[in-house]
C-alpha cells in the first residue's frame, strides 16, 4: 500500500482522490499521473478543486478517501519523506514577508537540514540564479510582485525538489511580469524538474504545460496532451463575419435552428463582430457553409480555427473557465474554504 | 537532479532526531528574533507595558489604595508590582497565540507545515523567543519598581514568582493558541483576549484588594485563577502565606493544560 509501481516515470499518481468539508465536495474522485521530467497542467475555473489538490499533494490536507503518491511516497503514510522531495510555490505557502530575501533562503535551508555553510551558499547561489542579489538584504515586504514570485521559487528550489508545484503563480501579477514568472518556471523544467502547475488561464497551461488534466467541481473532466485535447474536441471552428454587424445574432440563431454541427451551440463573438460554429467534420463544414451562402447574407471573411483552451474548456463544461484573457488576471483566490 | 528516485524508501515514514529538531527550533528562534530586529517597534509594548502600568497605577491609584492597606502609597507599591508580574505570562500568552495567527495569515505556516520539520519546533521557537520578551519586560518591571520605591526582600523568591507567572501562561498559552489558530486575524486574537482577560483581571486581586468588593465579586475573585496567582507571587516577593494560593495556581495551570492542550494541537494540526 505504501507505493504504487507505475513503473519507471510516474512523479505523482493520484487514484480516486476525495476531499470533503462538511457538505461539499472540493474534490470527488480524481485519477492524475504526472511522469517524471513533465510539466502536467490542472486547469479549471475557481472553485474547481485545483488548490485543494495540491494542499493534499503537499500534506497540507489529508484526504477523504483514496490515495496519492508523490516520488513514491505515499501522502497519509510518509509525510515527512514527501516534504523532502517537493517545492512549493503557491497562492497560499508564502515566504517570511518580514525577513530580507537571503535570510528566508537560508531559513529554509536550514530547516531541510542542510549545513550552515550549504544553506549559505545555496541562499547566495539561488538569489543569484533568480536575479535578486541585489536585494538580498531587503525585507521581502519590499519587493514588487515578480521579485516576490521568484523569491517563492526560489524557496521552493532550496531543496533540489523533484516535484515542484506551482499553484497559481501568476494570479495577481501583470502581463509583463506573468511572461518575466513564465520564462523562470521554462529555466526550471529545462533542468528537468517535474511540475504540478494549477491554473485558470489557458495561455498559462498553452505556454507552460505539455499535459493538461482539466477539472471542474472536484471532477477531471478531460485529459491528455494538449494537441490531443484540442482535437478530441472537435478539430475547427468556423468563424463567420456577416459585412453588417447587425445580422450576427439572427445568423447564429439560424445555424443553431438548423441543427446542423451537433455540437452545443455556436456563439457570438461581438468583441470580432464574428459567428463561431464548432464544427467536427469535413461535412458539417460544408453543410454550414451551404447553408450560409443560402441565407442573403454578405460575408466579410470566413476562416476556419484550432479551438483555444478557452473553448475547449467551454465544450467540455457548457460554462466559460475565465475571464477573456487580454484582462488583467483578477486576483481573487481560489477556494477560500480550502 | 534530486538523488531521490521513485525506487528508494523505506515503507514506514522516518522520524526527526532529537538534534534535527533542536536545529529547526534554533533556526526558526534566529527567525524571530530577526523580525524583531527588523521591526523594533514590535518591542514596544513589552518594554512600554511595564512602565505605564508601574507609573499609572502606583501615581493614580497608589495613594487611596495604600490608605485601605493602611499604609499609603508605599504600601500599594509593594502591592502592585507582584500583581504586575502575575501578568508578565499573560502577556507572553497572548504574544504566542497572536503570532500564530500571523504566521497562518500570511501563508508561512503552509510553506513551514510543507517542510519536513516537527511541527513542535515551530511552537517551541515562538514560545522561546516570547519567553525572551516576557524576561526583558520582567526586568523593565523591576527596574521601574524599585524606583518608584520597591523593596526587594526575597531574590529567591522573586524568580520563583518569575517561574509562575511563566508556567500560568504557559498554561494560558493554549487558549490563545486555540484561537489563534481559529481567528481571522491578530487584532480578532487580541480583541479576543482582552475581552476575556479584562474582565478577569480586574474581577481579581490583581490591582486592589477584594475585601471592599460586593459579595458576588468578592466570591468571584476568590475563584478567579487570577487572584491566586497575583496573591502567590506576593506571597513570593514581599512574604505572607504562600501555600495555597500556589497550589491553586499550579493545579489552575495544570487543569487549563489538560484541557486545552488537546484542543490547541488539534485544531493547529486539522487546519486547513
Amino acid at each position: 500500500m505504501t507505493r504504487i509501481d507505475k513503473g519507471a516515470g510516474s512523479a505523482v499518481t493520484v487514484r480516486g482522490l476525495v476531499k470533503h468539508y462538511g457538505g461539499t465536495k472540493a474534490l470527488d474522485g480524481v485519477d492524475l499521473d504526472v511522469r517524471e521530467g513533465t510539466v502536467m497542467g490542472v486547469l479549471g475555473p475557481n472553485g474547481a478543486g485545483k488548490t485543494t489538490l495540491v494542499r493534499i499533494l503537499s500534506t497540507l490536507l489529508t484526504p477523504t478517501a483514496g490515495h496519492a503518491t508523490v516520488a513514491g511516497y505515499d501522502v497519509v503514510r510518509q509525510p515527512r519523506q514527501l516534504r523532502r522531495v517537493i517545492g512549493l510555490t503557491g497562492q497560499y505557502a508564502s515566504v517570511d514577508e518580514k525577513l530580507p530575501g537571503w535570510e528566508n533562503l537560508y531559513l529554509i535551508g536550514r530547516l531541510l537540514d542542510l549545513s550552515r555553510k550549504e544553506a549559505r551558499s545555496r541562499a547566495d547561489e539561488l538569489l543569484e540564479r533568480f536575479s535578486l542579489t541585489d536585494a538580498a538584504r531587503r525585507p521581502a515586504a519590499t519587493y514588487s510582485g515578480g521579485m516576490r514570485r521568484r523569491l517563492d521559487l526560489a524557496a521552493s528550489m532550496i531543496g533540489r525538489p523533484a516535484v515542484l508545484y506551482l499553484d497559481e503563480p501568476t494570479t495577481g501579477l501583470d502581463p509583463r511580469t506573468r511572461n518575466e514568472v513564465w520564462d523562470e518556471v521554462k529555466r526550471l523544467v529545462g533542468d528537468g524538474v517535474t511540475v504540478l502547475l494549477t491554473t485558470q488561464y489557458m495561455e498559462e497551461a498553452e505556454q507552460l504545460a505539455s499535459e493538461l488534466t482539466v477539472v471542474d467541481r472536484g471532477k477531471v473532466i478531460a485529459s491528455g496532451g494538449i494537441e490531443e485535447l484540442k482535437s478530441r474536441v472537435g478539430g475547427r471552428t468556423l468563424r463567420i463575419r456577416p459585412a453588417d454587424p447587425l445580422r450576427l445574432r439572427p445568423l447564429a440563431d439560424a445555424l443553431d435552428a438548423l441543427g446542423i454541427t451537433g455540437l452545443a451551440t455556436t456563439t457570438v463573438d461581438t468583441e470580432r463582430a464574428s459567428v463561431l460554429v464548432p464544427v467536427l467534420s469535413d461535412e458539417q463544414l460544408t453543410a454550414v457553409v451551404g447553408a450560409v451562402t443560402g441565407m442573403d447574407l454578405t460575408l466579410s471573411s470566413l476562416t476556419t480555427e484550432l479551438p483555444s483552451l478557452d473553448e475547449v474548456f467551454l465544450s467540455l463544461t457548457g460554462h466559460r473557465a475565465s475571464a477573456p484573457q487580454d484582462a488583467v488576471p483578477a486576483g481573487t483566490p481560489e477556494e477560500v474554504a480550502a | 537532479m534530486s538523488a531521490v528516485t521513485v525506487t528508494t524508501g523505506p515503507r514506514a515514514d522516518t522520524r526527526i532526531p532529537l538534534r534535527a529538531h533542536v536545529r529547526h527550533t534554533g533556526a526558526l528562534v534566529r527567525r524571530n528574533l530577526l523580525w524583531i530586529r527588523q521591526d523594533p517597534e514590535s518591542m514596544f509594548d513589552a518594554v512600554l507595558f511595564p512602565i505605564v502600568f508601574t507609573l499609572l497605577f502606583v501615581y493614580v491609584f497608589g495613594g487611596s489604595i495604600g490608605q485601605s492597606l493602611g499604609g499609603g502609597q508605599q504600601a500599594y507599591v509593594q502591592y502592585i508590582v507582584p500583581g504586575l508580574m502575575a501578568m508578565m505570562g499573560m502577556n507572553m500568552a497572548q504574544g504566542v497565540g497572536t503570532g500564530f495567527n500571523q504566521d497562518f495569515n500570511t501563508g508561512v505556516m503552509d510553506r513551514f507545515r510543507s517542510l519536513p520539520i516537527g511541527r513542535g519546533s515551530v511552537l517551541f521557537a515562538k514560545i522561546s523567543v516570547e519567553m525572551l520578551r516576557m524576561l526583558i519586560a520582567t526586568a523593565i518591571l523591576m527596574v521601574v519598581g524599585v524606583l518608584v520605591g520597591f523593596d526587594i526582600t526575597d531574590w529567591p523568591g522573586l524568580f520563583a514568582a518569575v517561574g509562575l507567572s511563566a508556567v500560568f501562561g504557559s498554561a494560558l498559552m493554549w487558549i490563545f493558541i486555540t484561537l489563534g489558530v481559529v481567528m481571522k486575524n491578530a487584532q480578532s486574537v487580541q480583541a479576543m483576549g482582552f475581552l476575556v482577560l479584562m474582565p478577569l483581571q480586574f474581577g481579581s486581586s490583581i490591582f486592589a484588594p477584594t475585601q471592599s468588593m460586593p459579595g458576588w465579586l468578592e466570591a468571584f475573585t476568590r475563584y478567579n485563577p487570577l487572584s491566586s496567582l497575583a496573591d502567590a507571587a506576593r506571597g513570593l516577593m514581599v512574604g505572607g502565606p504562600v501555600a495555597h494560593d500556589l497550589w491553586m495556581t499550579l493545579a489552575w495551570s495544570v487543569g487549563i493544560t489538560a484541557v486545552m492542550a488537546p484542543v490547541a494541537i488539534h485544531k493547529f494540526r486539522t487546519k486547513s
